[in-house]
């Protein structure tokens, strides 16, 4: 509470132009310890906006004119919210404080451990114990006899930033294990990502070799070795650089690089071209700008797209994966995939590689369970890059931004493959930043184990599963063809598109203006009912026929089986904003059309929706009927 | 002329033919009149390609001379963009082949098109042909008799020679006066009602640019007319598709504009949009990018950007909606024109329409208004559909704005995916149509010359067909759910899409989607059978199902 300078500022006007307002409303700002909240001061809404100090990526304050002067808010979830405030001093204060408070020093100034809502212990440690990673393997069908678990990286003493349980091959003894580490980047030596039951072939991951020009070590290629064996059928395995040739060759001199292929026998190489963190850090800046363009021209918006070279990149992913997974599904070849570190572009590429090979993987508890072993318990380096404290800006970059994207892609391309939805990959987006749970924090299991966050917070997936119902795809069929074996999706660059639900913020209801997936999902919950309640009638004709039913038995079945609502309640759900937070109502009426007609229910909440449109563009170019 | 003169081969044996989605099969090539037939005699497999000549754009031949007898390779470019392989043993054969689909793929008769030959089984002549006509569309819009009347002054086509024989115009307005307007608009096309805004009893007018000239000659009927129009309002819009430049450059060549002092309440908006050969050049290009196999995503961006088709599909969207804006909201009446007043100014009308009235929306609506505002308003299909994309024969009048308005319409429909009774397959059933099919609906350049061929007697109607009950399941929409609010679009670019169900229509991946339009369709039906079966009270719902 000490930052906070003025708590509370009267007055202020707000410009929210993530939800495309185009006048501002007026109210009061207040600055909480954990959020920063405007309230309007239109008795009929009281509308509210609460903007957690944690979403806060950067405060602007704009050179004063005489009405005031602004702070602008850019989030991480891309919203801007533009705050007027008529005295200078205020703003300057406001502006102070925003500034420290969305820059915490300390873990401890995060919200999830400065603010510590009253539940009991059992709860907290049944939220932890929702995700078992142990399952997986074993769902995976480890271990067996040619993957073990190693206790070699117990207490973390071979490699910091590994889990501590691990799956290596059976002929992979500790002192290979050992030896390995100690010639590959920060000891991340080869370890299993995924195992493919039908082929036996595997995905594995590492960092790079410390071989420079001609450095090399027994015990890593006796780890090659082993890969390759733990694989019967085959006789080679595939080693997967993901960064430039170029890049990697460069790292040579610095005494890193790759695998010679003398040095290794049965290996073979292969460059993916992804490129570094830097580089996506500016394409996913110019790319936001694309999305906060004023009034772009078409070509503008595709030069824009172009320019950021954004696409490319998510290509360069999803074709990445496309390769690991071909290989482990149709070769049968098992493949190691690293890069530098091992924790950015390798994360990136065996996970979508994963999603790709298994169904399980696209469903919405699979994918928690995908992120949770690829992300957090390799070490993918949460804290450092979604800037959860105060730290080297160079260390940031949206490396899962793009593998959530990625599986949006992928979700375009194959709309009925998928358990979950898009609010579900925005939810997913937005916990990473937020910082309310415990699970993404820290940069690798050994920290979040010293941090004891496990007591001292809660975990965001039994969170994310209680919710489920909004989160589930309604077009999704387990059985049918296309949710079943391997996805082999067209990377060709046409079937690439801007991700509109997590960018476009200037313009965010549209479109579609309607969600068909809303209306589906009541059109399938109501014929559940439907049928299970057809499934009833028919038992009680059956039963009517043969032996005599007695009447308690219908009444208890009619009062535990309501009758399904009345069957439009589908539209009452149009025009949801998935990006909003449940809390925010929607935008009030703002221009009563001629035609608007109040109808009765759900139909009403339509016209409802349909009124609290958006400004056209055409008006807002300001040329006509202004 | 006989068909057969044109056909020196016409049945090929041992051909391979490779299609987009489809394994090659083996087969025999057959040329008639009228159509090219294939046959898959691989064994366990019945596969028939029927393939109309008319939807031929372009063909390649190429050449293989091998010791075992020389072989021939014809690539078929379609008007629908679908590209096909011919592989003929013989060079001569391949050489006829060509020949003749080159000759009888651009008939000029137009009396030897196939839809005078079409003659299903299901259909007979005598069915009703067209789904309204302009004297019962006036007669079933009874709030217009007050002030509005039908004027047949254009009975035999002398008027304007691209209008229907029945036009709507202001009650004041008498046929005498209308023929002097005709003379001072282009192509006789002078300002007629195509739209009555029931909320609020204002109108969209269209007609053609006035001829004023250079010397800026003034007509006092039309302006007479026009004042009619806004009888008792203070105001009315002019939305002109062309930049003030080009309009005033339209004087040169005789043509012109609304000048302020001689229609003193009207306000004119210029609003340029591409139109004739640049639309159809933008066409090429757009084509051209999606049958690219490249793998470079800047290289992509950049063709899509180069195009320019997208801006076109922009700028149709805010204009028509700056129109709708104009009636809607605004509440005053509009004019549109452009120039000849036949493709910008009814591809606006059009999407204004579909976005404010809620009548328009159905399958039957929207058919009956792409009736009412293309065919019978006198877009000439015949000139600006000849050639598609592929064709290399030089440009003379094509340009896709039919394709343009499907197009939006798409955009309209994936922006409110439950607002229209239509589905995608409708609007690319249309596109086809349009270009190449089997009936006489899009046959001619206006009705005058579809009165001379004879075209109600001798063809059959798609909009009818279309409207049949299995093609209704077809091309109807299951999420339909009639609004009667305006579904304004955004305009603004990540709002817009490549229409990818039409222009990568032969590429793998829309079979996911169609896939999942299916799944949608079935979940519908299901749930309206349950509703049926297990909840009286639902029974409203269920009957709408039924009846999409």
């Amino acid at each position: 509470m000490e930052h906070i300078r003025t708590p509370k500022v009267e007055n202020v006007r707000l410009l929210d132009r993530s939800s495309g307002q185009r006048k501002a409303s007026i109210g009061t700002l207040y600055l909480s310890a954990t959020h920063t909240i405007f309230v309007e001061n239109n008795p009929e809404t009281r509308k509210e906006s609460w903007v957690l100090h944690s979403m806060v990526s950067s405060v602007e304050r704009t050179p004063t004119i005489p009405a005031g002067s602004q702070v602008i808010l850019r989030c991480k979830d891309f919203r801007v919210f533009q705050i007027l405030v008529p005295q200078e001093r205020d703003c300057l204060d406001v502006h102070t404080s925003l500034v420290r408070l969305s820059r915490p020093e300390k873990y401890s100034e995060l919200y999830c451990l400065s603010f510590n809502p009253n539940v009991n212990k059992e709860e907290r440690q049944e939220s932890w114990s929702f995700m078992d990673l142990t399952a997986d393997y074993k769902r995976m069908g480890l271990p067996n006899n040619l993957w073990v678990s190693t206790a070699a990286n117990s207490e973390y003493r071979v490699c910091e930033t590994y889990p501590s349980e691990l799956f290596v091959p059976k002929s992979a003894t500790p002192p290979i294990i050992v030896g390995s580490a100690r010639f590959r980047s920060r000891g991340r030596f080869p370890a299993l990502s995924y195992f493919h039951q039908d082929t036996l072939a595997a995905v594995c991951r590492c960092s790079q070799p410390l071989s420079g020009f001609s450095g090399r070590c027994q015990e890593d290629e006796a780890m090659l070795q082993a890969l390759m064996k733990a694989n019967p059928g085959s006789d080679y395995i595939y080693v997967v650089d993901t960064r430039p040739k170029l890049n990697a060759m460069a790292n040579r001199a610095a005494g890193k690089g790759y695998e010679n292929e003398d040095h290794y026998t049965n290996i073979k190489l292969h460059f993916i071209g992804i490129e570094n963190i830097h580089v996506m850090r500016s394409s996913q800046q110019k790319i936001i700008d694309v999305g906060e363009m004023r009034f772009p021209s078409m070509t503008d918006f595709l030069y824009g797209l172009e320019n950021s070279g954004w696409l490319k990149h998510i290509k360069a992913i999803l074709d990445a994966g496309l390769f690991i997974a071909r290989a482990v599904a149709d070769e049968g070849i098992s493949v190691l995939v690293h890069c530098s570190d091992g924790w950015d572009r390798t994360a990136q590429a065996c996970s979508v590689a994963s999603i790709l090979l298994d169904p399980y993987y696209r469903t919405i508890r699979g994918l928690m369970v995908l992120i949770e072993r690829d992300w957090v318990s390799f070490g993918h380096k949460f804290s450092h890059r979604y800037g959860h404290l105060d730290g080297d800006p160079k260390e940031v970059s949206p490396v899962i931004d793009q593998f959530v994207e990625c599986v949006w892609q992928l979700s375009e391309q194959f709309p009925c493959a998928f358990e979950f939805n898009e609010r579900f990959l925005v939810a997913i987006h937005t916990h990473i930043y937020s910082c309310q749970y415990g699970t993404f924090l820290g940069n690798c299991q050994k920290e979040r184990r010293d941090m004891r966050l496990g007591e001292r917070t809660h975990s965001v997936w039994p969170e994310l599963w209680k919710e489920r119902a909004q989160y589930t795809n309604p077009l999704y069929r387990a059985e049918q063809s296309q949710s079943q074996g391997v996805l082999r999706p067209n990377t060709t660059p046409y079937c690439f598109k801007m991700w509109k639900g997590l960018y476009n913020h200037a313009e965010k209801s549209t479109p579609p203006r309607q969600s068909p997936a809303d209306f589906l999902s009541t059109v399938r919950e109501e014929s559940q009912q439907l049928e299970e309640e057809l499934a009833n009638q028919q038992e009680r004709i059956a039963a009517l026929n043969g032996e005599p039913i007695t009447w308690e038995k219908v009444l208890r079945r009619r009062t535990s089986r309501p009758r399904p609502p009345p069957l439009r309640a589908g539209p009452a759900v149009f025009y949801t904003d998935p990006t909003s937070s449940p809390a925010q109502e929607p935008p009030p009426p703002r221009r009563i059309s001629l035609c608007s007609r109040p109808g009765v229910g759900s139909r009403r909440l339509l016209h409802c929706c349909l009124r609290g449109q958006r400004p056209l563009l055409w008006l807002e170019g300001g040329l006509f009927l202004q | 002329m006989e068909f057969s003169e044109h056909i020196k081969t016409a049945n090929v044996e041992d051909v391979v033919l490779r299609q987009p989605l489809h394994p090659p099969g083996r087969g025999t090539l057959c040329i008639t009149g009228h159509h090219l037939l294939f046959s898959d005699r691989e064994e366990g497999s019945c596969r028939q390609v029927l393939l109309l000549l008319r939807n031929i754009d372009a063909i390649e031949k190429s050449g293989v001379c091998r010791l075992s007898g020389s072989s021939g390779t014809i690539t078929i470019k379609c008007k629908d963009l679908r590209v096909l392989q011919l592989d003929i043993p013989g060079m001569e054969e391949c050489l006829n082949i060509a020949r003749s689909i080159e000759t009888l793929s651009c008939l000029d008769s137009m009396s030897e098109l196939y839809p005078f030959f079409y003659r299903p089984s299901s259909a007979s002549l005598r069915d009703q042909w067209g789904l309204s006509s302009l004297e019962r569309h006036y007669s079933q819009m009874k709030e217009l008799h007050d002030r509005w009347r039908l004027s047949t002054v254009n009975r035999d086509f002398s008027v304007c020679p691209s209008y229907p024989q029945a036009v709507i115009v202001p009650k004041s307005t008498d046929d005498d006066m209308l023929e002097k307007v005709a003379k001072f608009r282009q192509g006789g096309r002078f300002p007629v009602l195509c739209y009555y805004h029931k909320k609020n009893g204002m109108v969209i007018m269209r007609s053609s640019q006035p001829l004023t000239g250079a010397n800026r000659k003034h007509c006092r009927e039309d302006e007479q007319l026009l004042q009619a129009v806004i009888d008792g309002s203070d105001k009315g819009y002019i939305i002109d598709t062309r930049s003030s430049q080009q309009a005033l450059q339209a004087r040169m060549t005789g043509g012109g504009l609304e000048s302020k002092s001689c229609y003193s309440s009207w306000k004119r908006l210029q609003r340029q949009m591409e139109r004739g050969k640049a639309l159809q050049e933008s066409l090429i290009k757009l084509v051209e990018a999606c049958g690219e196999e490249s793998n470079n995503m800047d290289r992509w961006l950049s063709k899509l950007e180069n195009s320019k088709w997208l801006s076109h599909v922009q700028t149709a969207l805010s204009t028509a909606g700056l129109l709708a804006e104009c009636v809607e909201r605004d509440g005053h009446s509009v004019l549109v024109h452009g120039s000849e007043g036949t493709d910008s100014t009814l591809l606006i009308s059009t999407l204004a329409q579909l976005i404010m009235d809620p009548s328009c929306r159905t399958l039957e609506g929207f058919l009956t208004l792409l009736e009412r505002e293309w065919v019978q308003a006198g877009h000439p299909f015949q000139q600006r559909c000849a050639h598609s994309a592929h064709s290399h024969a030089r440009l003379q009048q094509e340009s896709p704005v039919f394709l343009l308005l499907l197009d939006c319409v798409w955009q309209l429909w994936r922006q409110f995916p439950l607002a229209l009774g239509f589905s995608e397959a409708l609007l690319l059933r249309l596109a086809t149509e349009a270009y190449a099919s089997d009936y006489g609906t899009f046959l001619g350049n206006n009705q005058q010359e579809r009165c001379a061929l004879g075209v109600k007697e001798n063809t059959h109607c798609l909009f009818q067909a279309l409207l049949r009950p299995r093609e209704r399941d077809c091309y109807s929409n299951p999420l339909y759910e009639h609004t009667e609010l305006a579904i304004w679009p955004s305009v603004y670019p990540q709002s817009l899409q490549l229409w990818r169900g039409f222009f990568l229509r032969w590429t793998p991946q829309t079979h996911h989607l169609e896939e999942a339009q299916e799944e949608i369709r079935n979940m519908v039906i299901e749930w309206g059978k349950l509703a049926l079966s297990s909840c009286p009270a639902s029974t409203r719902r269920s009957e709408d199902v039924q009846n999409m």
